[in-house]
């Protein structure tokens, strides 16, 4: 009698259930904001017809169409990275900022609007429209990539995985400080333009900006594509994945790459998203009753793009002129809905127990 | 298959030295010491986690330290001490596991893989956990799994570290017999440590005994008790051990000698020795009457002689308390 041995990955009705979901919020989200334009108007655009209001193809175009598809960048973006730290760490709370990225991203935007007074550079501050200006990505991306650069030189050298821990969480607490030291001594209009960075918004990338934001996040996916089976190999722990022949040392490398890429270059473009990177892999973990990454990767993928593209909706609060923080929005709508999906089954001890 | 050369190991100073040692195939040895004399740093370092401080470890011809990882491990394969926490996954999932060194850069299990895990688990007789998640599964059920993980990566030495730690006494027969089967079914030469001496005594086809100086005696179990090497080995570990019955002594004599008189390898007589000898007497049977006799008449019926003087007992408890009584 053959004993029937489960099947493994991600089912293929699943793959196509997560695509279906997506694709109905992307179309929600061009279609929805402070004004609505209707979905059948929505393709009529995106496949170059004309719309009824002229105007509707500029706002596709110019201002929703790169929102949203930074939106899926990010979420998918985020969530991969935060799965993978969880991963690495075997730590629940792991989240893709943990090893102090944003806080690097953070000290880079603080130095430029804070500090720019110094150099009499006021001019980049200009109202509260910061958000277009390319040198804030930039001076972001500079400190996530210098605080990447550290992690991963030290990320060589070390044995145990915990010392990077508690290395980036130190860096962390390092930066927050020389931040809010900045904090204490700017002009309160400074300090406001920092903290609307700070509050996370997916409508500052323009189709310049896109042409970077897009192949980088892209490669970082690529990546963390390319780690699934050693981040499965660690599963076990570390004794483990060397015994089946796993250069730990160098698997860590890449992840730690790939994560800090994506959550180094989502950061200098979007403010530091929080959330979405901690609480979709558990939900993708939930749901799918599994730890495996060949599932879990995917799923997580389309299910932050998914997450952060309804996050964004919610956020721009359809049919008025507010727009609220889209951190804001995502604690207080996500934490309710995750909270459920996650203590209906009581996987996370398990998944996690020491 | 595995052979070590005047070999040292520990940390920083040597825990062990000069240790020659060799495993062949379809061989069970069983790694016997006290805590801390370096059973598992021995392990961890015949299975390449941790370098050796001075000699080598050849496995078949190469040197098992300079063998790429991915070489070393379609060779030998290791079974680490304490629970595994490996989240969410099927059994079926976890010993797949075992393929990575084989699979391709996605990991994809090839027909030929497929056969490699089904095979693993039906040998340890895991395969009618497959779809059972690995939180649900008791210690036992757990470490038969963890086996076929390492079985999956078809090796030709097997390294258990303290298998049968967490297991209750028919578990942890049970799992040191399908380590004796899969050695003979597979080849597979399997290196364990545990702290079952009674046990590996009767299943292990060779023993290695570390002492806590370092010292390592090597051969068949029989051997090493009849040589006496068991005996000394334990007793500087403040432990006596019995060459007769193979076991440890487990009583120190507190209360004097007895003699008793009864059938010979009688049950009877057997487990009344016992009794004796748990509550501190020092049982002779060799004609020789000591002021304190007992007589087993049969399995229901004592008779006792003291100093003070005679009782006769139905149950083996009343002659406990008789004689307790007679020595206050």
């Amino acid at each position: 009698m053959p004993t029937p041995f489960p099947k493994l990955g991600l089912r293929p009705w699943i793959v196509a259930l997560l695509i279906l979901i997506l694709a109905l919020a992307f179309v929600l989200s061009l279609t929805l904001g402070s004004v609505h334009i209707p979905p059948e108007q929505v393709l009529r655009i995106l496949t170059g017809g004309e719309p009824d209001k002229a105007s509707w193809a500029d706002v596709i175009f110019k201002f929703r169409l790169p929102k949203a598809i930074t939106a899926m960048l990010v979420g998918a973006a985020l969530s991969v990275a935060g799965l993978q730290m969880q991963t690495l760490f075997r730590n629940p709370l792991a989240d893709p900022f943990i090893l102090g990225v944003s806080s690097g991203a953070s000290l880079g935007v603080a130095l430029v609007v804070l500090g720019a007074g110094a150099g009499g550079a006021s001019a980049f501050i200009t109202g509260l429209n910061v958000f277009g200006d390319l040198s804030l990505a930039f001076a972001a991306s500079l400190g996530a990539g210098a605080v990447l650069g550290a992690v991963l030189i030290v990320s060589r050298r070390v044995q145990n995985t915990l010392t990077l821990l508690i290395l980036g969480l130190m860096f962390g607490y390092l930066t927050n400080a020389v931040v809010s030291l900045l904090i204490y001594f700017s002009q309160p209009e400074r300090v406001q333009a920092f903290s609307l960075w700070a509050a996370g918004s997916f409508g500052g990338v323009t189709w310049n900006q896109m042409r970077v934001f897009f192949p980088v996040i892209a490669a970082g996916l690529l990546v963390s594509y390319v780690m699934i089976k050693p981040l499965n190999a660690l599963l076990l722990g570390d004794d483990y994945a060397r015994s089946l022949g796993l250069n730990v040392r160098r698997a860590r490398f890449w992840i730690i790459l790939s994560a800090s890429l994506l959550a180094g270059v989502s950061t200098a473009f979007c403010g530091p998203i929080w959330f979405v990177g901690v609480a979709v892999p558990h939900v993708a973990r939930s749901l799918l009753n599994t730890a495996d990454h060949r599932a879990l990767l995917p799923a997580s993928l389309l299910m932050g793009a998914s997450f952060a593209l309804v996050a964004d909706v919610i956020a721009q609060s359809p049919g008025s002129q507010f727009v609220l923080p889209l951190n804001v929005v995502m604690s207080l709508f996500g934490v309710p809905i995750i909270l459920w999906i996650i203590l209906r089954q009581k996987q996370l001890r398990q998944s996690f127990a020491s | 298959m595995l052979t070590s050369t005047s070999l040292a190991i520990g940390y920083r100073h040597p825990i062990a030295s000069g240790l020659n040692l060799h495993l062949r195939p379809a061989e069970m040895v069983c790694l016997i010491g006290p805590n801390g004399a370096g059973k598992s740093t021995l392990l961890r370092t015949l299975a390449g986690m941790q370098p050796p401080l001075a000699g080598t470890v050849k496995l078949g011809e190469a040197n098992l330290h300079t063998l790429p990882p991915l070489e070393l491990a379609k060779k030998l394969a290791i079974v680490l001490t304490g629970r595994i926490e490996a989240g969410n996954l099927s059994a079926y999932a976890l010993v797949t596991l075992g393929r990575h060194p084989y699979t391709d850069w996605r990991g994809t299990l090839t027909p030929r893989d497929e056969e490699a895990v089904q095979r693993a688990m039906r040998l340890t007789g895991s395969d009618v956990l497959a779809s059972r998640p690995i939180h649900e599964l008791s210690d036992g059920e757990r470490q038969r799994v963890m086996i076929a993980r390492a079985l999956a990566q078809e090796p030709r030495v097997l390294l258990l570290d303290e298998p049968t730690a967490f297991l209750d006494l028919p578990r942890r027969v049970e799992l040191l017999q399908l380590l004796k089967r899969l050695s003979r079914e597979t080849r597979c030469a399997i290196l364990l440590s545990t702290h079952d001496l009674d046990l590996a005594l009767r299943i292990a086809d060779k023993l290695w005994l570390l002492s806590s100086h370092g010292e390592m005696h090597i051969g068949i179990p029989e051997e090493l008790a009849l040589n006496g090497s068991l005996a000394r080995i334990f007793h500087s570990e403040g432990i006596e051990f019995d060459h007769a019955s193979g076991a440890f002594k487990v009583h120190q004599p507190a209360c004097g000698p007895l003699s008793l008189h009864g059938e010979r390898d009688g049950v009877a007589t057997a487990w009344t020795w016992r009794a004796l000898e748990r509550i501190g007497y020092q049982v002779h049977n060799n004609g020789v009457r000591q002021p304190v006799h007992v007589d087993v008449l049969d399995a229901a019926h004592w008779h006792l002689v003291t100093p003070k003087g005679q009782s006769e007992h139905t149950t083996l408890e009343s002659l406990l308390t008789a004689l307790q009584s007679s020595n206050t």
